[in-house]
């Protein structure tokens, strides 16, 4: 018998609430980016733990996806990175007051 | 954390030993690196804490018999997007430490992590105390637990091959959104840039290398069409 899935969860709660706390914690946006990467790998532990709980591939399926959305949102972000620092020359959240009245 | 994790081991049923063994080790290996990408001061180091997370995440799901999503887990994360977070961070230089301890919105810091805390206790408790699943399987198909690619294919070219499909037009998007968010604006443009200029100036106040932070408009003038971070360079060789 295999390991109970509670086990699994709870290590997913665990590891989403880390990445939770660095989102709102740091102020890189890099390294908030990264702990948004943490929170989607908790969702897919998540996933792949219900998929062989109740015997249903389409847990599977959906990591897939979350897999291809994260790749697109890493892209694109650090896209928007890129083009922020070539005006502002900073990677930190708090510097980007630009629309501040 | 320990204790959640505790609890939960008190209600577990026999797991065979190496399952347990590995099931430990790799929860150790992903906690400790998902703490390191969030107290890391280098951003270099948090993408490599970042990598050891993903492969412990990807032995999980070994474990869990998922192995092309374990594979695939290492090749689009570990291969390509952390790739892709170190060549942004060299890229742009920002590999400098960052003090952690400033801290400017006050109470922020200890309001999170409370806030975090709770809602994670919460929902521990709540799977302690319920049902973690209720509801009725779906008709995707059946996970028995066995190494199952070709299921996982079938499903994903069947069932979801609407969602599939527009996955690809979502990574085409991604694509060409990120080109045209990195391209550099034509050289003509950037010529007649002359209203950015005081944003421009703006930035390099709070730049953490410029010192003085005063680029007048002479040293402006002989620069011309420089690129916008050029203009930091311009600062620190004036002071």
């Amino acid at each position: 018998m295999s390991i109970n899935p509670d086990w699994y969860l709870g290590l997913s709660t665990v590891l989403f609430a880390i990445g939770a706390v660095g989102v709102l914690v740091r102020r890189n946006v890099l390294i908030m980016f990264m702990c948004v990467e943490l929170m989607l790998n908790a969702a897919n532990l998540a996933f792949v733990t219900f998929a062989r709980t109740l015997h249903d591939i389409g847990g599977q399926v959906l990591v897939f996806f979350v897999l291809v959305v994260a790749a697109a949102e890493v892209v694109v972000g650090l896209g928007i990175v890129v083009a922020i620092f070539r005006r502002r020359a900073s990677a930190d959240a708090d510097d980007l007051h630009l629309m501040k009245g | 954390m320990t204790a959640a994790l505790l609890t939960l081991a008190a209600t577990s049923g026999h797991p065979t030993v190496p399952d347990v063994g590995v099931f430990a080790v790799a929860a150790a290996i992903i906690i400790a690196g998902a703490v390191g990408v969030v107290v890391a001061r280098n951003p270099v180091h948090s993408a490599l804490m970042l990598v050891m997370t993903l492969f412990g995440v990807a032995v999980m799901f070994v474990l869990q018999q998922a192995n092309f999503l374990a594979a695939v887990q290492v090749i689009v994360y570990a291969g390509a997007i952390v790739v892709l977070f170190l060549f942004v961070i060299m890229f742009l230089g920002v590999d400098r430490e960052e003090d952690i301890r400033k801290e400017p919105l006050r109470g922020q810091r200890p309001l999170a992590i409370a806030l975090v805390v709770l809602g994670t206790t919460g929902l521990l408790l709540l799977g302690q105390v319920s049902k973690w699943t209720t509801g009725q399987p779906s008709v995707s198909g059946s996970d028995t637990g066995a190494p199952n690619v070709n299921l996982l294919g079938k499903s994903l070219y069947t069932t979801y091959l609407f969602p599939f499909e527009a996955t690809s037009a979502l990574l085409i998007i991604a694509v060409v959104g990120a080109v045209v968010l990195a391209r550099r604006p034509p050289a003509a443009a950037s010529s007649e840039t002359v209203d950015e200029m005081p944003v421009d100036e703006v930035v390099i106040d709070h730049a953490p290398g410029a010192a003085a932070g005063t680029v007048t408009g002479g040293a402006d003038a002989t620069t011309g069409a420089a690129a916008p971070t050029g203009g930091a360079e311009d600062a620190e060789v004036d002071a």
